[in-house]
């Protein structure tokens, strides 16, 4: 248990790692100047039969639920008042943050006409409110603006202290508001990711026809939210995990095997409710067929139901290695099931087939190491990760 | 004889130009439907023509082969020469009066003063204007001058035939002589342009008579051409169109597709290309007598771009693209799947997915292990 | 103590209802359920029965919109061959085979009564404009392509090819022409009629009742996806579907998505409720544990 303050964990930001996250950048950027010099066309594999491919699916869809790590956090410790994980807050908003702006950057690059993003916030007399993607869109962009803001204290409070004048001012002039408001938006914090992350299962109530039944549900709203909690929180065992060994901090292993009781809890009732649904429209078949589709479902349910089993056990409570496994496999259900509604179970019809091309696969690559360096750079330099031990030279 | 004609000929009293009034009527008909005019027109242009005082027409002849002239002669059903000068005062035409010198050039100068302002100039032929535009003289004066001036005090100007519309063979490269059409010498009026080598009869009939009988020109196209008989493409009424959608092509000449009367695109037709309306009324008065018609691909005589600039047999590109009789089925296949791109996603998930493995299996080890085995 | 305190919550929820007293009214009620079909509705009528596959109405559409052919070369020759409605396609001629028997079908939009697009497209970049044609405004346009996905019939097309200033492409009825549809227009045999959509359903019975053994006692459109402004007739042999136009149902295709997304966020109640809620919930934690971290000194 700590309650060890943030501190910068230092050292040297180039290292081999970074320098291989480097190269991933420098490859995502070639395929970006295709696309934004010829089109998506030439860039891609969306077609008019797939207008959605990976990076909706992907960077977007499955990011930002990867990326609610933060809300997962604070949920647990602002509302169910677990004050024992304050120390988890910083790392897991810093990954939301910036998991968020991550897909931010790549809704610029999947949209058409990227220069007309900024109508969406602003032109409210056009707003329909009938879509669901409004709801998303303008969610997450708010979102992304309460993240940040949720995060400035970790910056300010380097910067009150620095050799910057004017950063200096900027902090002393910012950082008791933003901290007198913090409740506020925090609490704002937690209602964005409940209404977007719900509204992008919401998405898929229009295209009911085009959608297999396996996935399609009037529960797909309940069933992206309650699949994002459980993800976020085998986020924070990751990135909490690699972060602590790399930089040489405490793991907090005890607190994130208590943690596991909770995500479990979510996925069984996750699986509760889809089989439940299944079962009542009379669709429990499908998932037997042994087709592509079926194979799909039933390797989500065994990824989820493996990791929710993993968790329950007492091994859990004290080993890494359990925690870890039980949290990839999360990550893989819940990113599964992602890509599965927004591409897999989609069919426009005869004719039509999808798979990422070379460009937008460089670019998805590219996207997730900017991420990574920035996280990397962040943490070296400010104040986000706590229980710090005797330094030693980081891996990462 | 055409029985019809010949009971016409038996039955009505007999007209000293050796024309019935039925037959005339027939004429106009005809001009009346060529021009999209309707039946009633016909009635106008018969009674116009039978009543008042006929337009007069100076028809000049310049660097030409007198082919225009010759093919609106020899229309011959009814005999249209003679309706010309029923219809029309031809009050000077090289061709077809006995008079020369002298006495032409006051003849052309009587009806120029006569009729100032009023008369038709038909023009046949190119006009050169290269050295003063020597190349052509007619009494000492060149083509230029005597267009100029004759143009100048008409109502009307009508070039016939490609050599007059925009300089045909005389202009083919390198047009040695500066051959051009009569637009380019007459810019103070507008120039009705009847392209084509020779032009069909029927589409000066059609203009002349709707100036002679309600004073106006036809609609006409950027180039001066009348839409009625120049709007669409050969390509667009071709009686061999159907074998161009389905594919049907003679690839040589004599050869079984030929024989068969299939399409003559691949031969060079300049059809697709070419504005005229010779597959409607093909020539003079004979069906199917038309290049098409009797097998020979057309060479596009009616447009400056093609005649006697593209090669007889080269093919053109088709203006105004149409579905061929092939149809897209109710879902139609689109692309495929990159193999390569596949193959990176391939190494890109295992990678990552072996990373985990890897990774957890590490750090799990590591982390559950005596502490002593951890690294400061 | 990790329980939520009572109060906070009762705190919460009053001040909840006091919001919700203020902003329900503020945002009324979004579009009502079920358009409906209206007197002035215009749309097409298409005749499979009638027609002959002469695609005059394919590259007069083509003309009419300003649209490049699809190039395709067939030997030698070329011509304008869609394969598919597509950013240069806005009308189609497809033949539906099934054994020994063929139909020919039109492919267009529909310009549904209730449209899956307009109510996908999050800046009112696709409305139904006066006459109920589904139009298409570029300049509100995201491209993000949910109205691609959101469509029953695959209509909108995308221009893939262009990097600058991508367009939705699909028929707008040529509500820039004033004659009206130029696919209406030069049909030689009626195959394609164009008119009041109420007109136009009795014109469909007509045809219907004048020869019940050669027609498809259905006209699809009328109640299909809850209603389209573009009707087709088929031949009695070919049902519909063999013509690829799907089952839609009979409900308009928003209704669920609709209603589902009304009911949780009818006139924003609940997230304004849980906001406050939560704001208090936070509040009164952060108070506590400050509390807890002073008597801890």
């Amino acid at each position: 248990m700590s309650t060890a303050t943030a501190t910068p964990v230092g050292g040297k930001l180039l290292t081999p790692f970074f320098k291989v996250m480097l190269v991933f950048w420098a490859l995502g950027t070639a395929a970006g100047i295709v696309r934004f010099t010829q089109g998506l066309g030439a860039a891609t594999a969306m077609s008019d039969g797939y207008p959605w491919g990976i990076w909706i699916a992907v960077d977007v869809v499955a990011g930002t639920a990867l990326a609610c790590g933060g809300y997962a956090i604070a949920l647990l410790v602002y509302v169910f008042n677990k004050g024992q994980y304050h120390a988890l807050v910083r790392p897991a908003i810093l990954t939301s943050a910036l998991g968020y702006s991550v897909a931010g950057v790549a809704i610029m690059f999947d949209v058409g006409r990227y220069w007309g993003l900024w109508k969406i916030p602003t032109y409210v007399h056009k707003w329909n409110l009938n879509s669901a993607l409004l709801e998303v869109a303008l969610c997450v962009m708010s979102y992304i603006v309460v993240l940040w803001i949720e995060l400035s204290p970790a910056f300010m409070e380097k910067w009150k202290g620095g050799d910057n004048a004017t950063l200096r001012r900027l902090s002393e002039r910012f950082l008791p508001p933003v901290e007198k408001a913090l409740p506020w938006i925090i609490a704002l914090g937690l209602l964005l990711p409940t209404m977007h992350q719900s509204s992008l299962g919401s998405v898929w109530l229009l295209p009911a026809t085009k959608l297999h039944r396996l996935w399609y549900t009037p529960w797909l709203p309940f069933l992206f939210l309650a699949s994002v909690i459980p993800l976020g929180y085998a986020m924070v065992v990751v990135e909490t995990t690699f972060s602590s060994r790399a930089f040489g901090r405490a793991r907090e292993t005890g607190m994130l095997g208590s943690l596991g009781g909770v995500t479990a809890g979510f996925v069984l009732v996750f699986l509760a409710v889809r089989f439940a649904d299944l079962a009542w429209r009379g669709r429990l078949g499908l998932a037997f067929r042994l087709d592509r589709y079926s194979l799909l479902f039933l390797l989500e349910t065994a990824l989820f139901l493996g990791s929710a089993v993993a968790l329950l056990r007492k091994k859990a409570r004290t080993s890494v290695g359990t925690q870890l496994n039980a949290a990839f496999a999360l990550i893989a259900a819940g990113l599964l099931y992602r890509i599965d509604t927004y591409i897999v179970a989609y069919n426009p019809g005869p004719g039509w087939s999808y798979f990422p091309a070379v460009g937008e696969i460089l670019i998805t690559i590219g996207l997730i190491a900017t991420e990574t360096m920035v996280y990397l750079f962040v943490v070296r330099k400010f104040p986000i990760l706590a229980g710090a031990s005797a330094s030693r030279a980081g891996a990462a | 004889m055409d029985p019809a004609m010949a009971r016409t000929q038996a039955t009505e009293p007999h007209d000293p130009s050796g024309v019935s009034r039925r037959d005339f009527l027939k004429v106009c008909t005809a001009a009346a439907a060529a021009m999209g005019l309707p039946a009633s027109a016909a009635e106008k242009m018969a009674e116009k023509a039978a009543s008042g005082r006929k337009p007069s027409v100076i028809w000049l002849h310049f660097q030409e082969c007198t082919g225009c002239t010759e093919s609106l002669l020899r229309t011959s059903h009814p005999d249209v020469a003679s309706l010309i000068l029923d219809l029309v005062s031809l009050d000077y035409h090289e061709t077809l009066f006995a008079a020369a010198g002298h006495q032409m050039e006051e003849v052309l100068q009587a009806a120029m003063k006569e009729n100032a302002g009023k008369y038709v100039c038909i023009v046949e032929g190119a006009i050169p204007t290269k050295d003063g535009g020597i190349y052509c003289q007619i009494g000492g004066r060149t083509a230029v001058d005597m267009l100029t001036e004759v143009a100048g005090k008409a109502g009307a100007v009508i070039a016939i035939g490609s050599c007059a519309s925009w300089g045909g063979i005389p202009s083919a490269d390198p047009n040695p002589t500066g051959a051009v059409g009569a637009s380019a010498i007459v810019k103070d009026k507008p120039v009705v342009t009847l392209p084509g080598c020779p032009a069909n009869p029927y589409n000066l009939l059609g203009t002349v008579l709707q100036y002679a009988t309600f004073g106006t020109l036809p609609a006409l196209d950027d180039k001066g051409r009348p839409k009625f008989a120049y709007a669409r493409v050969i390509h667009d009424d071709c009686p061999r169109r159907p074998h161009f959608d389905a594919g049907r092509f003679a690839q040589k000449f004599g050869d079984e597709g030929h024989r068969q009367g299939f399409c003559l695109y691949k031969l060079g037709c300049k059809g697709p290309r070419t504005h005229a309306n010779c597959s409607l009324l093909h020539f003079g008065e004979v069906m199917g007598a038309w290049p098409i018609g009797i097998g020979h691909p057309c060479f596009g005589c009616t447009e400056q771009p093609l005649a006697f600039r593209v090669p007889m047999f080269n093919t053109v590109e088709v203006e105004g693209l149409t579905p061929p009789a092939t149809y897209p089925p109710v879902f139609a296949q689109h692309g495929g799947v990159s193999p390569v791109a596949t193959g990176l996603a391939g190494v890109v998930a295992g990678a990552v997915a072996t990373g985990a493995l890897m990774a957890s299996r590490k750090i799990g080890s590591e982390a559950d292990k005596p502490e002593e085995g951890k690294k400061p | 103590m990790s329980q939520i305190p009572r109060r906070s919550v009762l705190k919460g929820l009053a001040a909840a209802g006091a919001a919700i007293a203020v902003t329900e009214p503020a945002l009324g009620a979004v579009q009502a359920r079920g358009r409906g079909r209206r007197p002035e509705d215009v749309g097409l009528l298409y005749d499979s029965n009638r027609c002959i596959g002469c695609r005059a109405c394919v590259t007069k559409c083509k003309e009419a919109n300003d649209l490049p052919p699809d190039k395709v070369q067939i030997n030698g020759a070329d011509y304008n061959a869609p394969l598919d409605l597509s950013s240069t396609t806005k009308n189609i001629i497809r033949l539906a085979q099934d054994g020994d028997r063929a139909a020919f079908v039109k492919g267009g939009c529909m310009h549904c009564l209730d449209p899956a697009c307009v109510n996908a497209c999050m800046v009112s970049a696709l409305t139904k404009i006066p006459g109920g044609i589904v139009a298409y405004t570029e300049s509100l346009c995201v491209g993000d392509r949910y109205c691609q996905v959101a469509c029953p019939f695959n209509i909108p097309k995308y221009e893939w090819s262009k990097a600058l200033a991508p367009r939705m492409v699909k028929c707008e009825l040529c509500r820039h022409r004033v004659e009206g549809p130029a696919c209406a227009e030069v049909c030689p045999r009626q195959a394609i009629v164009t008119g009041k959509v109420n007109d136009l359903l009795a014109e469909a019975r007509r045809r219907i009742a004048g020869d019940p053994k050669q027609y498809h006692a259905k006209v699809y459109g009328e109640d299909d996806a809850g209603g389209t402004q573009v009707l087709y007739l088929a031949p009695a042999a070919m049902p519909f579907d063999k013509l690829g136009l799907p089952d839609a149902g009979t409900e308009p295709v928003p209704e669920l998505a609709q209603a589902i997304q009304h009911g949780i966020y009818k006139g924003f109640i609940a997230p304004v409720a849980l906001y406050v809620a939560l704001g208090f919930v936070v509040l009164r934690n952060r108070k506590g544990a400050a509390a807890k971290k002073e008597e801890g000194r």
